[in-house]
């Protein structure tokens, strides 16, 4: 079932592709919940610069990927390695400072917080007197949040939200960024920003880890992308491939 | 910057209303003595709500923290300082009560670290019920020791302020009044600072709101919340001095009636935010003194606990509490 093998070099951003340009990596992953089997050996790689994506159904596994990677969940067989080092067993709080950034799904910004008190969380583990930089970097992303910087998180609209979430994942000047379903939820108008600004992110050198059920947007911005199906990936390979690959087409793209 | 009503005005003017209502119908001699008895509850009280606010448990075990504070100051004060009565030179006097104070609050904060570390921590992901029981159980634990240490009797506290007092509009206040509720405001806004502008206190109220998302900003959560109990326990620690140097006489069960006030002043203020239970400290401790003006003092508990029903009844969320349904 295993299409295009994901060794190929992906185009753009991600310029060389040798072994040791592999940011992230996850070998044979199994995480439960309780005792429910939900990554059944996952083994995916991301090479810094790029966007790579997990598209996938509802419950194939997306999420539990993503949360085992920043360590809100721990594999129970198989390693995660970032940067070389084995994270398997490392704390969320831990790889914040490592260099994983996670923006969760359904945003979780903190509602009673002023938009500000946000940005500055996710500059948590920085020092507070070196953040000004960030804090603009993030505004020129989004301009929306600089009129709204006193205003409680939880007043924002859907949009907002979603643009303070990556941006707060943003203050931690992560080297590999993770989002999660940005698009969800919002306008059509709204999730063509939100890709521009996914692609932008990654011109300046942050590698992005997206999952996205709208499959057909992710695989445009993404070099590569994984099919996970009942917590397996079922196929691999290119964006450009997969877009064309006869089963995503029916399953993902809605042809 | 716009001014929050909710987080500014509303607070602001709950309290000067109530504060003006107070003195109106006590008068200056009661007055003090209320805004006393309310620095009290009202230093409990942020306690409950603080620990309620990040671990979501009502700490049954708080008033008897507070309880074990009024001993510790007695403790330091007798067997550590070697005092026995009031001190006349002012500055060795707040040299003193200043030791004396930090002393017990950083004890207590010890404390209440360590019952968290292991009472609480390992019921983490227990369901609710667990930790509720396990804080009631803290509370005879804690009781017990101070009963078969200090005996089951009251005990004295030395008086090292002198008692004097001075005129004030119609009536006569002790220094001690005015020095325990300068004291105790002062604690509180030092804690609003904290909580409102550092880093910390934005990650406590960060995990207050959403663990999992505290987490992935790299917020230690088990530090956060060991801080917070700190803090809590220094609080009541510092209403244990007070009580002592007030009441003159402390008892190992002191913590149940008192920490049952403090919590209504903190579900009254609404549980979880802090200005409420400052507020509701000091509501709490005028009703008190109000129904023993008005010749009930029988009846003053029962007035405490009614106003808790009638918060239960028609305003669960509190003076100033938290609406649910902000997430757009």
């Amino acid at each position: 079932m295993t299409a295009a093998p994901s060794a190929v070099p992906a185009p753009g951003a991600a310029a060389a592709a040798g072994s040791d340009d592999v940011l992230l990596r996850l070998e044979n992953v199994h995480t439960y919940y309780g005792h429910i089997h939900a990554l059944q050996g996952v083994s995916l790689e991301v090479r810094r610069g790029e966007i790579v994506t997990l598209i996938g159904a509802n419950g194939a596994g997306k999420t539990t990927t993503l949360k085992t990677i920043s360590g809100l969940l721990h594999p129970r067989e198989g390693t995660v390695t970032f940067e070389g080092r084995d994270i398997s067993r490392t704390a969320a709080h831990q790889l914040v400072r490592a260099g994983i950034g996670h923006s969760p799904e359904g945003r979780r910004i903190f509602s009673r917080l002023t938009v500000l008190e946000n940005l500055k969380m996710g500059a948590f583990t920085r020092p507070q007197n070196d953040i000004e930089g960030d804090l603009d970097h993030v505004f020129e992303l989004f301009p929306r949040l600089k009129e709204r910087t006193s205003q409680r998180g939880g007043s924002l609209s859907g949009g907002e939200q979603q643009m303070l979430a990556i941006g707060r994942a943003m203050m931690g000047r992560p080297r590999v960024l993770l989002l999660d379903e940005p698009s969800l939820g919002l306008s059509p108008i709204l999730v063509q920003q939100i890709f521009a600004i996914i692609q932008e992110i990654n011109s300046t050198g942050t590698t992005i880890l997206l999952v996205e059920q709208n499959a057909l947007q992710a695989l445009i911005v993404a070099n590569r992308g994984y099919v996970l199906q009942t917590g397996e990936v079922a196929l691999s390979g290119l964006s450009a491939d997969l877009r064309e690959n006869e089963m995503v087409r029916k399953a993902y793209l809605g042809e | 910057m716009t001014v929050d009503f909710r987080r500014v005005i509303r607070p602001v003017a709950i309290g000067t209303i109530a504060l003006l209502t107070e003195y109106a119908l006590l008068g200056t001699q009661q007055f003090a003595n209320a805004l006393t008895l309310g620095a009290i509850y009202a230093l409990i009280a942020l306690g409950y709500t603080m620990v309620y606010g990040i671990v979501e448990l009502i700490n049954f075990a708080h008033g008897d923290i507070f309880m074990v504070g009024s001993f510790l100051a007695m403790w330091i004060m007798t067997t550590v300082l070697g005092l026995s009565g009031p001190v006349t030179n002012l500055l060795n006097l707040v040299g003193l009560l200043s030791i004396v104070m930090f002393a017990t609050m950083v004890g207590m904060g010890f404390i209440g670290m360590f019952i968290e570390r292991f009472a609480y921590r390992p019921l983490r992901h227990a369901p609710r019920l667990a930790p509720l029981i396990t804080a009631i159980g803290v509370s005879f634990i804690l009781q017990n020791i101070i009963s078969s240490l200090f005996g089951p009797s009251p005990v004295n506290v030395p008086q090292i302020v002198p008692l004097d007092k001075f005129a004030f509009m119609g009536g006569k206040i002790g220094y001690l009044n005015v020095f325990m509720v300068v004291l105790a405001v002062v604690l509180m806004i030092a804690l609003q600072l904290f909580v409102g502008r550092t880093r910390l206190g934005r990650a406590m109220r960060s995990t207050a709101q959403d663990r999992e998302a505290a987490e992935l900003m790299g917020v230690d959560i088990n530090q956060t919340i060991a801080i917070t109990f700190f803090i809590a326990a220094a609080l009541a620690g510092a209403g244990g001095v007070i009580q002592g140097l007030y009441f003159g006489s402390i008892k190992f069960d002191l913590g149940f009636f008192v920490g049952l006030k403090a919590f209504t002043a903190a579900v009254l203020g609404g549980i979880g935010n802090t200005t409420g239970a400052a507020i509701g400290g000091f509501i709490i401790a005028f009703v008190e003194v109000y129904a023993t003006v008005l010749g009930y003092t029988q009846w003053s508990e029962v007035a405490v606990f009614t106003v808790l029903i009638l918060v239960l009844v028609f305003r669960p969320s509190g003076l100033l509490g938290q609406q649910l349904g902000e997430r757009a």
